[in-house]
């Protein structure tokens, strides 16, 4: 007991000594740091007037700090829980197939870039365009098979009173008796549109016993012409289907000729009304507007998932590994099949490994700035705002350390929680 | 992004001046013997400046970053300097801030608002050239100069570039494939966009991906529907943004942005499409869009970035009477301000206020100077010299850029104050009430009200 009270009391320099390098490390750039931003945060814009926790009052009303709020927290509630749980599944199926190595390094591949880079690929993934962008290029192919892309998409009636809108197309407001004619203008098709065999659109010639009908571009090249007037330089409308529609049903069809003339014959006596339906009007696939107001923070966590999903797959395939293949096996034994296995024994052998994975995740998802700045558009980045993202405009955009400071201070709260949980585990496993 | 390749910058510039200081050090001999000789000569501004490094910061980016480069080379021609450029992106303040906090600013910054130019010389951390470019500013501007370049009585900024806003640019092509003619008065230009969307190209194309050019189009509206006077005042905050002059105004912004077939893209589109965007989408094939709201400087754009002709493909119309207000010009412009006490700083500050300097922009087009000595024939088109007269004809009914005058949070700030409140009004174009409460609100608390 003596003997050990003067050894440590003979070590005590000894400890100061090799302490103190990292003591004053640690005092000036982390404690330091945080005494001051606590300090500068109950100042004002240019750190002249004291005004208390104005800032952090401020804080919770501004509209932009609560919407930063709001996408930290919906962060925190999806992008750890996601990542983790994708990480266990890669995981667990790495352990069974062929070509884990391989697989493995697939998945892990993206921690090597850089968030700014991975940021930078992913705004050009989401870009609306079909053409640029990757997301909507692949989502273009499947919806274009199913609803194919119509041959006047955009086209409008060059006369509102003369033909309207009918079951998502467009059919001409006076009905046609047999005998009779049907002139059906558009306008609004884009030059490099019109078919290339278009040619001057025709007067419809009556026939006896059918229904004769013209659908044209009722606009002449260098404007001019009367709407709902067929003039000269016209073009026909070919390929274009109409449709002759009685008593709600549609009763024959027909396709434009290249000078937009369409007959219908051998129809029974009475009066139908002339339909141009949806499918040629339909637009081609426009892309999906991910990085718009509504889906850009769930569009940014994909691609964060996307960097992360390796990391927590070769951390917990570590703990996977340290699980005795004994127990594992010994369940099989006694009957369980591969699931309850997972989720009766795996798991919860898992469950510390898990929980470092998961809390890790949470600070680095707090702190989350890179990739909302980088793929969000401007029109966008209020909308996926988050806090350390507000700080870094309010502070050095705007230059109001004060109110910066107290987003700090404030994110310095939420980072501390899950920062006690690791240190807790940490002196747990010491023990 | 700018972190990491700041990192890289710095580094590589520093190891370049290290390389050039030695490089210097070992010729010095030679310099000395024959330095009468080495003399450059020319101008004022030619102080001898080989070995030294100048850094300086702008917005520009493309086709006018390499423009800028141009005259940056004409001022290391001069001087022997070497300059290094820095693209800032659209928010110059969250470039420049940071560097000045961590002790490292660029020598010289150019500030695309009066706005920032105010709320940095108010932080200190601008550097007072009276002595050093006073005399210029004097001798080649109108008297208007020194007074944007000034806060409070303070010479601060060199006006090294003007913006004529009132411009409206639109595609000769699609203006011909439709028949119609450049319009005079806002009922003419809705005619013209449903004539343009009938024959098959929506119309309008706006780069509101930030939402400046939105805020351009506001002004431009504002400044016909209430007056120059009632303008001035809505610009000091005498006037709240819940006047019914600025109800109107939106009204009329809505019919002009509300109708989905005349705006390129939708609205969710134009969100999408950046100002360089706008304008190079006009001019593809086939064209998305036919006219652009916005100033001098997409003649830059189109000659820089499009194969289209400024004068035979593309062209401009004077912003069109609304309920037959008076020709009216919105002017706005870049500022260059010196944040380093440094030779080379203080040489290019000098150097940007010297005709020479802006006539090498002038000559590549997409560019014009507020600098009265500048020769008119130098502008490389007619178009572009035409541009130029206007602002010089507008004399005093010239308004300048109204969001530029705010401060920074509510005029200048990306999805923030008037620029986000207008992307906004854009989602929503019949929140007419909505929108000028919250400008109002936006502006109140930037004036600390």
């Amino acid at each position: 007991m003596d003997g050990a009270t003067t050894k440590r009391g003979g070590r005590s320099w000894a400890v100061a000594l090799f302490l103190a390098p990292a003591l004053v490390l640690l005092g000036a750039i982390v404690m330091y740091p945080i005494f001051f931003s606590v300090g500068r945060s109950l100042f004002d814009a240019n750190g002249s007037k004291f005004v208390g926790i104005e800032n952090y009052q401020e804080m919770f009303t501004s509209p932009a700090t609560l919407t930063a709020i709001k996408n930290n927290l919906i962060w925190v509630v999806f992008a750890p829980s996601l990542v983790t749980a994708l990480g266990l599944v890669f995981a667990v199926l790495t352990e069974r197939i062929a070509w884990s190595t391989a697989f493995k390094v697939a998945i892990f591949m993206p921690m090597a870039i850089s968030f700014l880079s991975a940021g930078v690929t992913w705004r050009l993934i989401y870009e609306q365009d079909p053409d640029l962008g990757l997301a909507n290029a692949a989502a273009g192919a499947v919806v274009n098979v199913f609803r194919p892309p119509g041959e006047l998409p955009g086209a409008r009636p060059s006369d509102e009173q003369a033909l309207r809108a009918s079951e998502g197309g467009l059919a001409a407001s006076d009905p046609v008796d047999l005998g009779g004619t049907a002139t059906l203008g558009l306008v609004a098709i884009p030059p490099e549109s019109i078919p290339a065999d278009a040619v001057q659109a025709v007067e419809p010639a009556a026939t006896d016993g059918g229904i004769a009908g013209t659908v044209w571009l009722d606009f002449a090249p260098g404007g001019g012409g009367d709407p709902g007037i067929i003039d000269q330089g016209e073009l026909g409308l070919p390929g274009v289907e109409v449709e002759a529609v009685a008593g709600g049903a549609v009763v024959a069809s027909a396709t434009s000729a290249p000078d937009g003339s369409f007959v219908f014959d051998g129809l029974e006596v009475g009066s139908y009304e002339m339909r141009l339906p949806e499918g040629n009007f339909r637009e081609p696939f426009g892309g999906i507007s991910w990085l718009g107001p509504t889906l850009v923070t769930p569009a940014i966590i994909v691609s964060y998932i996307w960097i992360w999903a390796g990391f927590a797959m070769v951390v917990i395939a570590a703990g996977l590994a340290a699980i005795p293949r004994e127990t594992l096996e010994a369940s099989r034994v006694d009957g369980g099949n591969e699931w309850q296995v997972f989720r009766r024994v795996t798991v919860p052998l898992l469950a510390p490994v898990l929980a470092v994975v998961f809390v890790t995740l949470v600070i680095n998802v707090l702190k989350i700035f890179d990739l909302v700045l980088v793929i969000a558009p401007g029109s966008a980045q209020r909308d996926a705002n988050v806090i350390a993202l507000q700080l870094w405009k309010t502070a050095f955009g705007i230059r109001d350390f004060g109110l910066g400071s107290a987003l700090a201070v404030f994110l310095l709260l939420l980072v501390l929680p899950a920062m006690a949980f690791n240190l807790r585990r940490f002196r747990a496993e010491e023990s | 992004m700018t972190a990491t390749r700041m990192r890289i910058a710095r580094t590589v510039a520093s190891l370049a001046a290290i390389a050039l200081l030695t490089s210097a050090c070992s010729g010095g001999e030679d310099l000395d013997d024959d330095g009468a000789a080495v003399e450059t000569p020319g101008s004022s501004a030619a102080v001898d400046l080989s070995g030294e490094t100048v850094e300086v910061a702008a917005v520009w980016t493309g086709a006018e970053q390499e423009r800028f480069q141009l005259v940056l080379d004409g001022f290391a021609e001069q001087t022997g300097a070497t300059v290094r450029f820095r693209s800032a992106g659209d928010d110059v303040a969250a470039y420049v801030g940071p560097r000045i906090e961590g002790g490292d600013p660029p020598d010289v910054a150019i500030f695309p608002q009066p706005g920032v130019v105010q709320s940095f010389a108010g932080q200190g951390d601008l550097i007072e050239i009276e002595d050093i470019a006073g005399d210029e500013v004097d001798a080649n501007y109108g008297p208007g100069a020194r007074k944007a370049g000034s806060v409070d009585g303070t010479l601060y900024g060199v006006w090294f570039r003007a913006a004529q806003k009132s411009t409206v640019w639109y595609n000769v092509d699609v203006f011909e494939g439709a028949g119609v003619e450049p319009p005079t008065t806002f009922e003419e230009l809705q005619e013209v966009a449903q004539t343009i969307s009938d024959y098959g190209v929506e119309p309008y194309s706006i780069g509101a991906d930030v939402g400046w050019p939105l805020s351009d189009l506001f002004e431009n509206i504002y400044l016909r529907v209430a007056g120059p006077e009632m303008y001035d005042q809505l610009a000091a905050h005498e006037i709240p943004w819940t006047d019914q002059s600025v109800k109107d105004s939106l009204t009329v912004m809505a019919d002009l942005v509300g109708d989905e077939a005349l705006l390129a893209g939708g609205s969710s589109g134009a969100e999408q499409t950046d100002f360089n965007g706008s304008v190079t989408q006009v001019f593809a094939d086939p064209p998305k869009g036919a006219i652009i709201f916005e100033g001098d400087f997409v003649g830059g754009v189109i000659s820089g970035e499009t194969n289209a002709k400024v004068g035979t493909d593309a062209d401009f119309f004077d912003f069109p009477s609304i309920d037959g207000s008076e020709p009216a010009v919105l002017g706005g412009g870049d500022f260059a301000v010196l944040l380093a006490d440094t030779e080379g700083g203080k040489a290019l500050i000098e150097y940007l206020a010297t005709p020479e300097a802006a006539e090498i922009w002038v000559a590549e087009g997409g560019f014009i100077s507020p600098n009265i000595k500048v020769d008119p024939s130098g502008y490389p088109d007619e178009v572009s010299q035409r541009a130029a007269q206007a602002l010089v004809d507008a004399g005093d009914s010239v308004r300048y850029d109204l969001s530029d005058l705010q401060p920074t949070e509510f005029g200048a700030t990306t999805g923030q104050g008037i620029w986000g409140i207008l992307i906004d009004f854009l989602r929503d174009p019949s929140d007419i009430d909505g929108t000028a409460q919250a400008l109002e609100s936006a502006a109140k608390k930037a004036y600390g009200g």
